[in-house]
């Protein structure tokens, strides 16, 4: 009997009649049932978020943020409600399930369970980045003092409509500290990745959060529209054309492309062996499927060396079946996206003259097949200018171009980038680099793209985003 | 209720009329007359039952916009003027109908199926839909009238949401449906209104605003697009709130108005034709002369019988169930009706 994983209505538990299944990608076979809603369903729901809301009002932060913390714990050891049928989901179950529907291997669901496992209770250490060290006590009254001035902060919503990816679990990091900052979250899951968001929920609610803070809706694209345009703050993940499609929207957090950045400083390059493990871990981590994974190497000189032992380090990371400990490389849950993104870079390295540089060290084509799995090898590609079509390039897997440029000229030409490295000391450099407004989130030295900190606005910051602040002024 | 064989035997008299009428020199129209001019057979003999109706080809809709109008004038209609019905059309000439009566008489029909505790005698309606150019427009105020009943219009223009959502401007669309909405909820506030026919979307966004049985509505007469089983549902459970009873129709222009029979717990639905005056069957699309087996998807197959139209095995640009009879109605029903390749390929269809 395959579980039915239903939709939650301000908590409620809602099956409907339209039932999808979620299909494992090696065989095509079912591994769960789905509720879909209709999208006058999600429309009738986000008229009522006000009542959810102020459910979440009356809940102290300092509570919130207890449960958020226990939750962390239930999300990682606990055996969870999953289908309104009454099954359950342990974490083996979920790492099971989430590796046949995903493509991932269950080394890299471990790692990405415990980092978020870990988020939950850091949740107010971030509010504490987020908000400069307010006193959450602020949010409970609606207003007080911080720093010996009165200050004040209104929700601009009463939800937060968060349409998820499907290509990594860790990205419900970004919506779990909502919660605290009492603003429930209107959730349209990832068609291959329902279970993460789901999981996410029940530990919060068996930690003893009000179950109106939790509306989850896996629905069709009528659905998420209707979140888009009608919830009041809405964090969407997409393409290119999704982030320009809602720029100029100040309801809309898009997180799109990261393409992150590794710059290494002419004071620095003649070392850049002693960096090499930053830069694989940077291009590899999470088998390359995240925005802040390296996606370009900018340096100075070495060009072609770098391009060769990054190349020689990813050799080895190659399809293995999906429960092996050495399995690093995730398979694509939709096997046309390998295909197509494979040959989207051959026809680039055809029409820009870059080089393949693994295509050269690999024994066997880019495009693999495993179990009935669909692979794309590591590939490190040396481009010779940031003209080339390949040099600022993002894909869904390991992936990364070397560019060589002067030091000077780089920052001109890195263009948006969600994560830079830059390995340096050079002070004035640095200065430019803190200057640079194409940069969201920068390092400073060899660390690693992939290392984030949450405590630190990421794309955004989130309570920016769900608080406006007002000034109040209180006679009594 | 008559016998699946009588319904047969009923069917299969009123082809054999209707065929003689419509290519008999004295009653028939230049278009039907011309093309069997052409034949090697002529219809009126070779034409008996129902299965015989697979002698002629596809009914193309083209040629309600290639052809002259009065070259669908039959005879034995004289010089009585026509009514034109548009079906369709987004750009360039759109597809037209003529008629005199026949919607009346569907909507008569159709007036019987509908319960008085939920759709009262007397009660006034209101459409908010396409109305313009449109058959609908007409049908629906007969509708109210053969009931004892007045009815209000709010126009909703399909062709203008459909270029909107082709160009992807979606803020636009639910900007002209608040228009329309504003509109009748308006007028549903002042008058005293029971009866609703309207498409599910407008019908939803009724519901956004105010509660639809709050209004005074106890009976929606809904058609127009797809409705899943688990729309339905809601719209039952919750827009109409368990209390105003909801009846789904499939029809268009060049049909009629097929009837559905009465909700269960699946909210499947389920339209049966208004036989003998027209017959849908759901037939395989890679060999549409072939009728899928019941409880098959299939392509929808409309054959029109009427003294004013003859349109025989017109391909809708719809798929469904070939569902089995079900009382009232012993013939087959199409069930769970959605758009043609809806599967398969992207279809515009949120207008209504």
């Amino acid at each position: 009997m395959l579980p039915e994983i239903p939709i939650l209505r301000l908590g409620k538990v809602y099956q409907s009649l339209d039932l999808q299944d979620v299909k494992a990608v090696a065989t095509g076979e079912p591994v769960a049932k789905v509720s879909f809603a209709n999208d006058g369903l999600v429309k009738s729901d986000l008229r009522r978020m006000d009542e959810a809301r102020d459910v979440l009002r009356k809940v102290p932060c300092q509570e919130l943020l207890d449960i958020t913390t226990r939750a962390g714990e239930i999300f990682l050891n606990d055996t969870l409600p999953l289908g309104a049928d009454g099954s359950t989901q342990s974490p083996d179950d979920y790492l099971a399930q989430l590796a046949a529907t995903s493509g991932l291997p269950h080394t890299l669901i471990r790692m990405n369970m415990q980092r978020l496992g870990n988020i939950f209770g850091q949740v107010g250490t971030i509010l504490q980045g987020l908000t400069r060290g307010l006193d959450l006590s602020v949010l409970d009254k609606g207003y007080g003092e911080q720093m010996g001035v009165p200050v004040s902060f209104n929700a601009v919503t009463n939800c937060l409509g968060v349409i998820m990816p499907s290509n990594s679990p860790a990205v419900n990091a970004l919506w779990i500290p909502s919660i605290a900052m009492k603003i429930p979250v209107v959730i349209k899951p990832g068609r291959e990745e329902p279970w993460t968001p789901w999981r996410v929920i029940q530990s919060f609610i068996k930690a003893g959060c009000p179950p109106e803070a939790f509306s989850y809706y896996p629905t069709s694209h009528e659905g998420s529209g209707a979140i888009i345009r009608r919830a009041g703050r809405v964090m969407l993940f997409g393409d290119d054309s999704t982030v320009a499609q809602h720029a100029n929207d100040p309801r809309i957090e898009v997180h799109g492309s990261g393409r992150s950045k590794i710059l290494i400083g002419e004071d620095k390059i003649e070392n850049w062996r002693d960096y090499l493990d930053v830069l694989v871990e940077s291009v590899s981590a999470n088998s390359g499927r995240s925005c802040i994974n390296t996606s370009t190497i900018v340096v100075p000189k070495y060009a072609d060396e770098i391009a060769k032992a990054v190349a020689e380090a990813l050799v080895d990371m190659r399809p293995l079946a999906t429960d092996d400990p050495a399995a690093k490389l995730s398979g694509f849950a939709n096997p046309k996206f390998a295909e197509w993104i494979s040959e989207a870079i051959d026809g680039d390295l055809e029409s820009g003259g870059a080089i393949d540089v693994s295509a050269t060290i690999r024994p066997d084509e880019r495009y693999q097949t495993r179990d009935g799995m669909h692979y794309l090898l590591p590939t490190i590609t040396r481009c010779k200018s940031f003209e080339d079509p390949l040099a600022n390039k993002e894909y869904l897997f390991p992936f990364a171009s070397v560019v060589e440029l002067d030091q000077a000229s780089m920052l001109d030409q890195i263009g948006p980038s969600l994560v830079v490295t830059a390995i340096t000391e050079d002070q004035d450099w640095i200065t430019r680099l803190l200057e640079c407004p194409d940069i969201d989130r920068l390092n400073v030295g060899p660390h690693p793209t992939n290392r984030v900190q949450w405590n630190q606005p990421h794309e955004g910051n989130l309570f920016e985003f769900l608080y406006r602040r007002r000034a109040i002024q209180v006679a009594v | 209720m008559i016998t699946e064989s009588e319904a047969n035997d009923q069917l299969d008299a009123h082809l054999r009329e209707m065929v003689a009428w419509h290519f008999s020199p004295e009653t028939g129209c230049p278009f039907w007359l011309d093309w069997a001019a052409k034949q090697d057979w002529d219809p009126r003999d070779k034409i008996q039952t129902f299965a015989d109706i697979n002698l002629f080809p596809h009914f193309q809709d083209e040629w309600l916009r290639d052809e002259k109008n009065e070259r669908f004038v039959p005879k034995g209609f004289g010089n009585r003027p026509f009514n034109i019905f548009e079906t369709g059309g987004t750009t360039g000439l759109p597809k037209q109908r003529i008629g005199w009566d026949d919607y009346k008489t569907d909507y008569e029909m159709f007036s019987d199926q509908l319960e008085d505790e939920f759709f009262p005698r007397g009660a006034n309606w209101m459409m908010v839909g396409p109305t313009g150019p449109r058959r609908l427009r007409l049908a629906i105020e007969h509708l109210a009238n053969h009931r004892g009943g007045s009815c209000y219009f709010v126009d909703m223009d399909p062709r203008w949401v459909k270029k909107l959502i082709a160009r992807k401007q979606i803020d636009e669309v639910e900007r002209y449906a608040k228009h329309v909405v504003d509109q009748a909820v308006e007028i549903l506030k002042h008058r005293d209104i029971q009866c609703l026919f309207t498409t599910p979307r407008i019908l939803e966004a009724i519901g956004e605003r105010t509660s639809v049985p709050g209004l005074g509505i106890k009976g929606v007469f809904c058609g127009g697009t797809t409705m899943t089983p688990q729309a339905v549902r809601f719209w039952v459970e919750e827009v109409l709130e368990g209390k105003a009873r909801l009846v789904p129709t499939y029809g268009n222009t060049l049909m009629g108005l097929a009837c559905s029979v009465p909700l269960d717990e699946t909210y499947s639905v389920t339209y049966y034709a208004p036989q003998p005056r027209a017959v849908l069957r759901v037939v395989d699309s890679k060999q549409t002369d072939r009728i899928v087996d019941h409880g098959e998807y299939g392509r929808v197959e409309l054959t029109t019988l009427t003294k004013e139209f003859f349109m025989p095995r017109f391909l809708e640009r719809d798929e469904a169930i070939r569902r089995k009879p079900h009382a009232p109605y012993p013939w087959d029903g199409v069930g769970d009706v959605r758009p043609f390749g809806a599967l398969e390929k992207k279809i515009i269809e949120g207008v209504y």
